[in-house]
């Protein structure tokens, strides 16, 4: 309790230290920059009525959070749907494993930059490409620990499977899965955190309303504040995020 | 012919030669026990006999077919227990029941798997997960899992290893008790690193030499009546004579590794066993 309420204190501790930082470069280093302030006077508007909705791309901030969640949500789930089992067949298959694992590492590196304008010329509409995009970044994590959780499954589980003629389907609810789950959502944490890094610069490149396209917007407008408020957005929800997976990927280790 | 044969298996892992030349037959209904040093190939000796391993040479056969696979009527125990931890006690001796009786009713899955569940006595802590249990009580449950599908072979890996000397000598007496009220033969291939053990459970037992290129020794039968009391085997004059035989094949084992220390068998009865 008392260690706790002390790592609570240090963190507000350097959460200062950092917003100290912030106001002394907009008053003396970067005149552009609005200092803590100035940030919540302009943009109280939007986090006081988070549901308002004023215009397309003027609208509170939590409606804007709300499409960037619901878009990532997409992705997400279409990634980790096709990472998953891709997963499970490279840790079981040596064969599959050689025949796709050049690709994959090939694959691995390719920002989101890129892979948008090809979604964009695929389907012709922001929406579907910026899914494209999130599903093909986000899955890899996903991909590579559920692999490796089915290549760590203990020679032990297999054999008992063996010895006790498990069914395949028996074999693969009882034995695999269970065995292959923490690693999986491992995975599942990693993904989730690339798609959102993932949809803001989606957002960005295709205008459409959320958190990023906001962002951009508020660029093209010169309402720097705005920006910061978007950042900070992102930010706090994005370690929302991974904290509710690290959560979930906690009770299963303790199984 | 015997019930079950290995003629001339040898094994090798790499360039390590475990196992060479080793014969065993055992008939039905007997219970063979093999005594060994750690690391000599016991468990690889095991595993190749109840078709897990393929043996590099020779041949094994069950009831006169070569033994390819695990045998549908067989049971294993291993030697580090080997329940699946994310099920309960339960849970993990009914699997074994619904993939062994698969043309049974949920019901009777059910009472089956807490049958054997209560005869080892564990009907209190049946829901509970193996990481809740104690390692003499998770024993029990890879007991319950090995009877509960009623199989007409065992093949039990130190089964009581990693136990006290108390909860062993329980153990050891549930495991006669369920061997004899079978109702139908079953025969059982142990391995031990306790010659007691051994004395106290088995028809006949081998003494498994040190590796590399371990051999058996030729069997020691224990023609004592049943069931047998651990305290009086102790100075039982048959018993110290089986005692005695198998120190003698464990100790001529070393004869082709001077360099090696002798295994002398009271080390052996009482080595700290090894988790695989
Ligand atoms: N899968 C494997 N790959 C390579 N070497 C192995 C393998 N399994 C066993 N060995 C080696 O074979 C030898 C015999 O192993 P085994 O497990 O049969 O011994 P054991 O007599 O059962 O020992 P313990 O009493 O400690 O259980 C050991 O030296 C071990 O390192
Ligand atoms: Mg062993």
């Amino acid at each position: 309790m008392q260690n706790s309420l002390k790592t609570f204190a240090l963190s507000l501790v350097g959460l200062f230290v950092v917003g100290g930082l912030w106001t002394f470069l907009s008053l003396n280093v970067a005149p552009d920059l609005p200092s803590p302030w100035r940030t919540w006077q302009e943009s109280k508007i939007y986090v006081l009525n988070p549901w308002e909705k004023r215009g397309e791309m003027d609208q509170g901030i939590g409606l804007m959070t709300a499409y960037s969640l619901f878009r990532v949500a997409k992705g997400f789930f279409l990634a980790i749907a096709i990472g998953t089992p891709l997963g499970f067949l490279l840790g079981a298959s040596p064969t599959f494993f050689k025949m796709f694992d050049p690709t994959i590492q090939l694959l691995r590196p390719i920002s989101p930059l890129a892979w948008l304008p090809l979604g964009l010329i695929l389907f012709r509409q922001s929406e579907p490409a910026a899914l494209f995009t999130i599903a093909l970044c986000s899955m890899w994590p996903t991909v590579i620990n559920t692999m490796t959780g089915v290549r760590a499954i203990p020679q032990d589980y297999l054999n008992v499977a063996r010895v006790l003629r498990l069914s395949p389907w028996k074999q693969f609810t009882k034995v695999w899965l269970p065995a292959t789950l923490p690693y999986m959502f491992t995975g599942y944490r990693l993904s989730l955190g690339i798609a959102w890094l993932v949809i803001v610069a989606a957002e960005m490149l295709t205008g459409t309303p959320g958190v990023g396209g906001f962002l951009w917007q508020e660029y093209n407008s010169l309402i720097y504040s705005h920006i910061l408020l978007s950042i900070l957005t992102i930010g706090v929800v994005g370690f929302t995020l991974d904290r509710m997976m690290g959560f979930a990927e906690n009770k299963l280790r303790t199984v | 012919m015997s019930f079950i044969e290995l003629h001339d298996v040898g094994k090798s892992y790499g360039v390590r030669n475990v196992l060479s030349g080793v014969n065993l037959t055992l008939e039905e209904g007997e219970f063979v026990s093999i005594v060994g040093a750690s690391a000599s190939g016991k468990t690889t000796l095991l595993k190749a006999a109840a078709g897990l391993i393929l043996p590099d040479k020779g041949t094994i056969t069950m009831g006169g077919e070569k033994v390819t696979d695990f045998s549908r009527e067989a049971s294993f125990i291993f030697q580090n227990y080997s329940l699946l931890p994310w099920l309960s006690a339960y849970e993990n001796v009914r699997l074994a029941v619904e993939a062994t009786f698969t043309d049974w009713s949920k019901k009777q899955h059910q009472e089956q798997a807490e049958k054997y569940l209560q005869m080892v006595g564990l009907g209190a802590a049946m829901r509970k997960r193996p990481n809740q249990l104690s390692g003499g009580m998770r024993q029990r449950v890879a007991i319950a899992r090995a009877f509960a599908t009623e199989p007409r072979v065992m093949f039990l890996d130190e089964p009581f290893g990693a136990l006290d000397a108390l909860t062993r000598g329980t153990l050891q007496q549930e495991l006669s008790t369920l061997c004899r009220a079978a109702g139908r033969p079953v025969t059982a291939l142990m391995i031990t690193n306790n010659v007691d053990e051994a004395i106290l459970l088995s028809d006949r037992i081998l003494a498994l030499s040190r590796g590399p290129g371990a051999t058996l020794s030729p069997a020691v039968p224990v023609n004592l009546s049943r069931p047998r009391a651990s305290d009086l085997l102790l100075h039982d004059e048959q018993a110290v004579r089986v005692r005695n035989r198998l120190a003698e094949f464990l100790s001529a084992g070393s004869d082709r590794n001077r360099s090696k220390p002798r295994p002398d068998l009271q080390a052996i009865a009482k080595e700290i066993p090894v988790e695989a």
